[in-house]
């Protein structure tokens, strides 16, 4: 019995968790401990699922024991399961977080206690669709997690939320209605929506037909993992939610739609018949969203502007189809997930001990509370590229992917590559000088709260009281924790970056991939490019 | 495969009532856009399936090709409770709005609007002489003795409201200077200072 055969289990555990705490919505410790432990039990669970493929290669479980291509498969190779543990280590502490922030604030600002339920029921979709073999099993796995941001977008019904909700909700059932429809289009041209059946089927299909489902499943991936002209509803929708939802949503939500795009690129539509308009997209989706983000004010905007702009140099990578460069790219988004949801979490913490997220507005932060200035400087540094953090790291990747493929629009991407990484660092730079460094006096209506005088504690604290009221522990700890995690990012990236380049390796071999799914005497077709390549 | 034509036209009007009524204002224009948008995509879902043939439960004698395939049946189910689902969320949604906002419009992103309407110059940034902002006084002194910060009697000339076009003052220190003389602080010769021994204003 292999642990592999567990892996339904990353999908079951949360929902059976989402379950029990619907049952417990009147004690919230119980609902705490409960939701707490679960999501616990499915990381160890997903580590020991990425141990065994790394030692034992990729395992296809049949759910129900409906044979492929008929029934359901999951697929665990190495890059699924990489994504596994990150995102449910990076669920895990946003939880933590939330639940510090439920208690500090009496759940008056959100009902909390259906917060729970909801954000298990959103891990759960976010493990399906990065198990999924089959298509729509992968549409599924979207549902239920957009249906549970659904809700976590618009807790607590207030104005603002209820108008981002709108637009959100509206923009993802268009791009929900798009994938159905690909998936239809994928069915009638094809007979199956196994992803390792399409891969040997779609081969033989005609040009036309292939290149119209391709681009009909990247657009609907496209609008999902906010790729530039896709990219509008984000920044509009992100910052209103409460700070450890937007947080989870900037980690997970475009990061699922990215895996996708990988899945389709280098499972289904293998070759490189669509680089050249990807290589674009990329260009712009960087470009674009950071000079988004340095016209903003608001920390939270400004965040979700990078996000658009970083979500270009993963399409970047995936769109030079080479194996450095998917490498790379599987890093970045390794990567990128931490850094994102730490420093969305910071803004939570900033908008607590400033009483506001507008730069207009902070001022002095550095002096009342060093430790928040430090778990905000780690990641914004991090983002931005510089050397030695895993930014730094993931973006010479791709940029040595780049200049080894060598064409005009790749050298094109690496300028713009580091343009974007300059821009960023000038965008979290002016949050850092505004917010951390002037005076609070020079700030436009500060809160009162920035303005108070420092107590010099009776218990001892540096900080003074209004540190240990505002930055509960639970709070200030789960931030470090994936701080930490992002460092350790750093530290282990050559290991990590083995496993992303073994990743890569194997996504586009997908020998490993097709023959877990149908078989081991599956003959894998030969990938098709229109020259160039090897 | 072979399809049935009614239902693909009956599609295509579904699509085209649908795409037209999401683009509206009106929330609740939108969800029937949805709507149709939805039930139009478990028609192409049915057309997938070819024509119909007879019901998918076994039965020795009959020839494979005779049943109707089950398949997207089973998909046109699961998008049907999604969609009701989503319904039910965007009504509600739809009835908050109208709650809190007595409009069944979308309603415009005031951040938005005021990042839109911030003008290009920022007082902090931009400003010839900027905003000081430190307790040291604001002029430097260039390699050739004279200020760096000499832009000529007009200390900034400011656009945006609030900052005025000229005779703005700069706090240093505790004190408040006008611009213009700020700018000429330090200078040799400067009217309103003496230099002290080390740079500084005495």
């Amino acid at each position: 019995m292999n642990i592999a055969s567990f892996a339904p289990l990353a999908v079951v555990l949360p929902i059976l968790g989402a379950a029990l705490t619907f049952v417990l919505i009147r004690h919230s410790r119980a609902q705490r401990t409960v939701s707490i432990a679960l999501l616990s039990l499915t990381l160890g669970l997903e580590c020991l699922l990425l141990a065994s493929v790394w030692e034992g290669g990729t395992a296809a479980v049949n759910v129900g024991g409906w044979l492929p291509p008929w029934g359901i498969v999951m697929v665990v190779d190495q890059f699924s399961s990489l994504m596994l543990v990150v995102s449910s280590a990076v669920s895990l502490a946003v939880l933590v977080y939330a639940t510090g922030q439920g208690m500090a604030d009496g759940d008056q600002d959100a009902p909390v206690s259906i917060f729970h339920p909801t954000y298990l029921i959103l891990v759960a979709g976010v493990s399906n669709a990065f198990l999924s073999g089959d298509l729509f099993n992968l549409y599924v796995g979207f549902e239920i997690l957009l249906t549970a941001s659904y809700v976590l977008m618009t807790l607590g019904g207030t104005g603002p939320r209820i108008r981002a909700g709108v637009t959100y909700v509206v923009v993802s059932v268009v791009s929900s209605v798009l994938f159905l429809i690909s998936i239809a289009m994928v069915y009638g041209a094809t007979g199956t929506v196994n992803m390792a059946d399409l891969a040997i089927k779609l081969a033989d299909l005609d040009e036309g037909t292939r290149t119209l489902l391709h681009v009909m499943l990247l657009v609907a991936f496209g609008i999902k993992a906010a790729v530039f002209p896709l990219s509008f509803w984000l920044p509009d929708s992100y910052p209103t939610a409460p700070a450890p939802v937007t947080a989870v949503f900037a980690g997970l939500l475009t990061k699922v739609g990215v895996y996708a795009m990988v899945r389709t690129e280098t499972l289904l539509f293998p070759g490189d018949s669509l680089n050249t308009p990807l290589m674009v997209a990329a260009l712009l989706t960087m470009v674009v969203g950071i000079l988004g983000a340095l016209a903003q004010s608001d920390i939270k905007r400004l965040l979700s502007f990078t996000l658009v702009s970083h979500i270009g140099y993963m399409v970047f990578g995936l769109a030079m189809s080479s194996a450095a460069g998917l490498g790379a790219a599987v890093f970045y988004v390794a990567h990128h997930i931490t850094i994102q949801t730490s420093l969305f979490l910071v803004t939570g913490l900033i908008e607590r001990r400033g009483g506001s997220s507008s730069v207009d507005r902070l001022a002095g932060l550095a002096k009342l509370s060093p430790l928040l200035a430090l778990l905000f400087f780690v990641p914004a540094m991090n983002l931005a590229g510089i050397p030695p953090f895993s930014g730094f790291l993931g973006k010479v990747g791709l940029m040595q992917a780049g200049i080894e493929l060598g064409t005009p629009l790749a050298y094109t991407l690496v300028i713009g590559g580091v343009l974007t990484s300059l821009l960023t660092l000038l965008a979290v730079a002016r949050v850092w000088n505004r917010a951390f460094w002037r005076e609070p006096s020079d700030a436009d209506h500060p809160d009162a709260v920035l303005l108070a005088p420092r107590e010099t504690s009776d218990t001892g604290r540096r900080g003074g009281r209004n540190n240990v009221t505002l930055l509960p522990r639970t709070m200030v700890g789960s931030t470090l924790g994936l701080v930490l995690l992002g460092v350790s990012l750093t530290v282990f990236a050559g290991p990590l970056f083995k496993v992303s380049d073994q990743a890569a390796q194997d996504m586009l071999d997908r020998s490993s991939y097709i023959q877990a799914v149908l078989g081991e005497e599956t003959s894998v077709p030969l990938i098709l490019t229109s020259g160039g390549g090897k | 495969m072979s399809v049935n034509l009614t239902l693909l036209a009956v599609m295509g009007a579904l699509y085209a009532c649908g795409i037209y009524l999401l683009l509206e204002r009106s929330l609740t224009r939108v969800l029937l856009g949805l709507m149709l948008l939805a039930n139009a995509t478990n028609l192409l879902l049915l057309a997938t399936g070819g024509y119909a043939g007879l019901a998918p439960l076994y039965a020795k004698d009959t020839p494979a090709q005779d049943y109707n395939d089950p398949l997207p049946q089973a998909l046109i189910l699961t998008s049907i409770v999604i969609s009701f689902a989503v319904t039910a969320f965007m009504l509600g949604i739809i009835y908050r709005t109208w709650v809190l906002a007595r409009q069944d419009e979308i309603q415009d992103d005031v951040e938005d609007l005021r990042v839109a309407e911030t003008p290009s110059f920022d007082a902090e940034d931009d400003a010839e002489i900027p905003m000081e902002t430190s307790e040291f006084p604001l002029t430097m002194l260039g390699s050739n003795g004279r200020s760096v910060s000499d832009h000529g009697p007009v200390a900034y000339q400011g656009t945006a409201e609030g900052i005025p076009a000229s005779g703005g003052t700069v706090t240093a220190g505790a004190r408040e200077i006008a611009a213009t003389d700020a700018a000429a602080e330090e200078k040799p010769g400067s009217r309103n200072v003496n230099p002290g021994p080390e740079g500084g204003v005495k």
